[in-house]
């Protein structure tokens, strides 16, 4: 069986596992990494959103093979230790906003909110409507809206 | 906000109430479930008018169905001076955990972070008092979870008496401390095993006036708000079961398909990954180490599939169905220059699914077994699980997990059954998901209906308004209807059907409109349905709603003042006048938008909501991949009274979400039935509101409490915020609306999936999209 190796979370891990076997199984079913979320297995709800060298991917897209030693996979455990504090201030934020209802959803909401806020702030901006409207991300509770406010408010300090 | 206290009875607050001291280790406290909890109400209905469900409602009946259920709910004070309630109810993002933690701190004076509620496991002991449903969990548990607190206080109170040597009555009780005239005190922590018990005791209370109350009524964050944004709150899929490893399901292409053969069993139990595979009743079960090599299982299968149930029927058999099956509207005889509106609607089918998707452990031995899964009605699964095992109710445990959304979904628990049948049928632990194309496809589905509505109007006056709402079948067999059973007879709406009767009990019409009837009727056949947050109301009131625009245009009056002079009730007056005048009613409004507003009572609350909502092209056509865009609803106001918010940050929330799923199925999201299977099979194709459709400015108002006591709160915002969107969308474009969602006739805005293999192989192009 084939051995795959990537940094998660900071730490060095090695996988023996089929190489198709997509990244968010091999995190939820073989490490024992669960806020990662399944809601689609489709790269559609993006409930699985992750950073993968600090970039937000969806990993139930991404063969176990794709990933390479030295890539840096981080998950919503990780997330704190990129910046040094116990919680991130995305998370802070979404505390502070009161955002979740159920939670099923959250872990991929702020991972992908935290990349988005690094995108637009490389493009030399702050998040604007359209940048709203590509986040995809499914809330079947409905929590866009504190989402919305805890992404402006978050987006600044960090 | 003013204080609860102005509306509180002073009746109540004096009432004693029992309370038990168990004997246990540490302080262990408890009450009746369903004591004291029901207000007084009408014993028997007065025919034709008000209808049933103004003088008792589906609420009612729930709260009243536990007064018979003699037994406890138990808060035990730990040594470290934290208090831990195993809540008798189900969270799946509602709130009521918190909810419960504020009640218990209140009454027990301990800070809200020292109350742990977790979720009891199936006590079937307590036979109809472990369901969630009907936005009840508050409006039964209010006082028995206080009164179990308001015992503990107490004799957490004489057990320091006796330490400090002072009388009780000299001792004050403030966040978790108790402290005598002269300064010294004693923490919980120390008392918790001093205030113990060696025997059971009965003893008396009094609760709180509301006049005391520092937390009830406080907005506070959700307990579990931490755990949900670290990753650490635990879902089904999440509990580590040891052995309990991925299993699918295999399912037939269309609805209710059956098995005849698997071609190729052999070969698909040898692929990387699987350990077995087994022909169970409703597909076939693959089992392995991850859910992606399940995936590759359950697409290599090569199974030969019996006919389904509904092979031939689409969307429009149904609709045919359903017209054939209406029931007509007589009018008595009216006044001369009598005129009427009439107008029929439609409400396609709808999913239910959560985006956790249905799933559970499953962990079945010999002569036992052990289920984890999200469900609101754990009895009637544990029932039902030691039935389809063979096994005593008593050998099976089902522990409730936290549940990633419900909408009604688990009200139902078809996936802790199927885990049963595959973990039995495999003899090995199971943890077993459904794909997400499953989950729409062969999932429950809010049933298609049609709504007539008839009302006649004479000089200024309403005289009839008649409903007729014909719809598939919804079915209720998970524990409503054993509570119905043992209600219906002392119900002001006897004989008739489980389902005319939760009609009854939910429907209402809020305005003084003469006659008025409202009747269902139900289509029953193969389809697998259930409620889907708040039940009939979206769609019953939404046309109701739209009926009461057109009246209100037909006799020259504006949409809000019309409503405002025919609604029965002041509550429902206040939170109209508090959405019109925050949401500047009748400002003036560009072409092509326009606001809309509309009311709706429910669970002893009112709700109004008035949006606006934009329908130019510019905004139509707007673009976005994978996608419906569509008429935007710009903004939302909504105003809410449940006559006691327990927690008004929670309740704002509640809200939020309502006014989502209100505009979904007003505007974008249905269920396509074709060929026997329903098309879609992804969020990118069943049209939830995501952040493009989300109001750019909301606002929510939660009234200052007017009875006192809570009334039911998840569900109530929906069908207010359909009607207002759909009343907004027939201003704005000066076309009542009669199909629902508005886009449901337009030609598909996605390329079905297909079904065989039944789900669709991930993406592995995850990288190349990364940002």
């Amino acid at each position: 069986m084939p051995s795959h190796t990537f940094v998660l979370n900071g730490q060095q891990v090695t996988v023996d596992v089929e190489d198709d076997v997509r990244l968010l199984w091999v995190l939820r079913d073989i490490l024992g990494v669960t806020g990662p979320k399944y809601g689609c297995g489709l790269g559609v709800c993006q409930a699985c959103t992750s950073h993968v060298n600090g970039k937000a991917v969806n990993i139930c897209c991404v063969p176990v093979s794709d990933v390479q030693p030295t890539d840096e996979v981080t998950t919503i455990e990780g997330l704190p230790a990129t910046v040094g504090q116990d919680l991130h201030p995305m998370q802070q934020a979404w505390l502070d906003m009161d955002v979740p209802q159920c939670g099923y959803c959250q872990p991929g909401q702020i991972m992908a909110a935290v990349a988005k806020v690094l995108q637009a702030r490389a493009a030399g901006r702050q998040l604007g409507d359209a940048d709203f409207d590509e986040i995809r991300n499914i809330c079947r509770c409905g929590t866009y809206h504190r989402i919305r406010e805890a992404i402006l408010e978050a987006q600044t300090k960090f | 906000m003013s204080t609860a206290s102005e509306q509180q009875s002073t009746d109540v607050s004096r009432r004693r109430f029992l309370g038990y001291v168990l004997a246990a280790s540490t302080l262990t406290v408890a009450a009746q479930l369903g004591e004291g909890a029901a207000a007084p109400h009408a014993e028997a209905a007065v025919p034709g008018v008000p209808e049933p469900a103004d003088l008792y409602d589906l609420n009612d009946m729930l709260t009243d169905a536990t007064l018979a259920t003699a037994n406890l709910i138990t808060i035990t004070l730990n040594a470290d001076g934290t208090a831990s309630f195993a809540l008798p109810r189900t969270e799946v993002g509602q709130g009521i955990t918190t909810s419960t933690a504020m009640l218990i701190a209140e009454e027990l004076d301990l800070p809200l972070d020292k109350v742990q509620v977790s979720l009891a496991d199936a006590r079937p002991e307590l036979v109809f008092n472990q369901l969630t449903g009907g936005s009840n969990t508050t409006i039964s548990t209010y006082t028995p979870v206080r009164v179990a607190a308001a015992t503990a206080k107490q004799q957490l109170l004489e057990a320091a008496a006796t330490e400090l040597g002072v009388p009780l009555s000299a001792l004050s009780a403030l966040q978790g401390v108790i402290t005598a005239p002269d300064g010294r005190s004693l923490s919980y922590a120390e008392l918790a095993v001093k205030a113990a018990s060696l025997t059971n005791l009965q003893v008396s209370v009094t609760l709180k006036p509301a006049t005391a109350f520092s937390v009830i009524g406080t907005p506070q964050n959700r307990i579990d708000a931490l755990d949900a944004v670290t990753g650490r709150k635990q879902f089904a899929m999440d509990v580590q079961v040891a052995g309990a490893m991925p299993a699918m399901i295999c399912r037939p292409p269309t609805i209710n398909g059956t098995v005849v053969s698997v071609q190729n069993r052999t070969a698909v139990q040898a692929m990387p990954g699987i350990t077995d595979v087994a022909v169970v009743s409703t597909g076939v079960a693959v089992r392995g180490r991850t859910f992606g090599q399940c995936i590759d299982a359950v697409r290599a299968l090569q199974v030969t599939w019996g006919p389904g149930s509904e092979d031939a029927a689409t969307d429009a058999t149904v609709l045919a169905e359903l017209r054939a099956a209406e029931n007509p509207i007589v009018t008595p005889p009216l006044p001369l220059l009598t005129e009427a509106v009439d107008a029929r609607f439609t409400f396609h089918f709808a999913s239910n699914s959560a985006l956790e998707s249905n799933c559970a452990v499953a962990d079945v031995r010999s002569g036992s077994a052990e289920i984890w899964a999200c469900v609101k009605a754990p009895i009637t699964a544990q029932e039902e699980i030691a039935a389809q095992l063979g096994l005593p109710v008593s050998a099976v445990t089902v522990h409730v997990t936290q549940g990633g959304g419900s909408f009604g979904r688990k009200l139902f628990h078809d996936a802790a059954l199927e885990a049963a049948e595959v973990s039995k049928a495999m003899g090995k632990p199971v943890r077993l998901m459904w794909h997400r194309t499953d989950d729409f496809r062969h999932g429950r589905t809010h049933p298609m209906s049609i709504s007539r509505v008839r009302a006649t109007y004479s000089l200024g006056q309403v005289l009839t308004l008649d409903q007729r709402h014909t719809s598939v079948a919804t079915e209720f067999g998970h524990g409503l209807g054993e509570i119905i059973t043992s209600s219906v007879a002392k119900l002001p709406v006897g004989g008739l059907t489980f389902s005319e009767t939760i009609f009854s009990l939910t429907q209402q019409t809020p305005y003084n409109f003469g006659v008025t009837t409202q009747l269902l009727t139900e289509v029953d056949n193969g389809f697998h349905t259930g409620s889907m947050r708040n039940i009939y109301s979206p769609n019953v009131r939404c046309a109701q709603e739209l009926i009461v625009d057109r009246l209100a245009a037909a006799m020259g009056q504006d949409p809000y003042h019309f409503r405002r002079n025919f609604l029965k009730d002041p509550r429902a007056v206040a939170v109209l006048d508090k959405v019109a005048q925050v949401g500047n009613w009748g400002r003036t409004m560009a072409p092509g938008t326009a606001q809309g507003i509309a009311i709706h009572p429910e669970y002893h609350g009112f709700v109004a909501v008035l949006v606006e909502i934009d329908c130019t092209p510019a905004t139509v056509n707007r673009q976005i991949p994978d996608a419906v865009t569509g008429p935007r609803v710009t903004k939302a106001v909504c105003a809410v009274d449940v006559g006691l918010a327990v927690n008004p940050k929670g309740l704002e929330a509640q809200m939020m979400g309502g006014i989502m799923d209100g505009i979904a199925v007003t505007l974008t999201s249905s269920l396509h039935l074709n060929g026997g299977y329903f098309q879609e099979g992804s969020w990118d194709n069943y049209f939830y509101t995501r952040q493009w459709n989300t109001p750019p400015e909301l606002d929510i108002i939660v009234m200052p409490p007017t009875t006192g006591t809570p009334g039911g709160a998840g569900e109530l915002a929906v069908a207010g915020a359909m009607a207002a969107v759909a009343c907004a969308y027939g201003r704005a474009t000066g076309t009542m609306p009669t199909t629902f969602p508005i886009n449901h006739d337009a030609p598909l805005a996605f390329t079905p999936l297909p079904t065989v293999p039944p789900i669709p192989q991930s993406p592995t192009d995850g990288l190349s999209r990364a940002y």
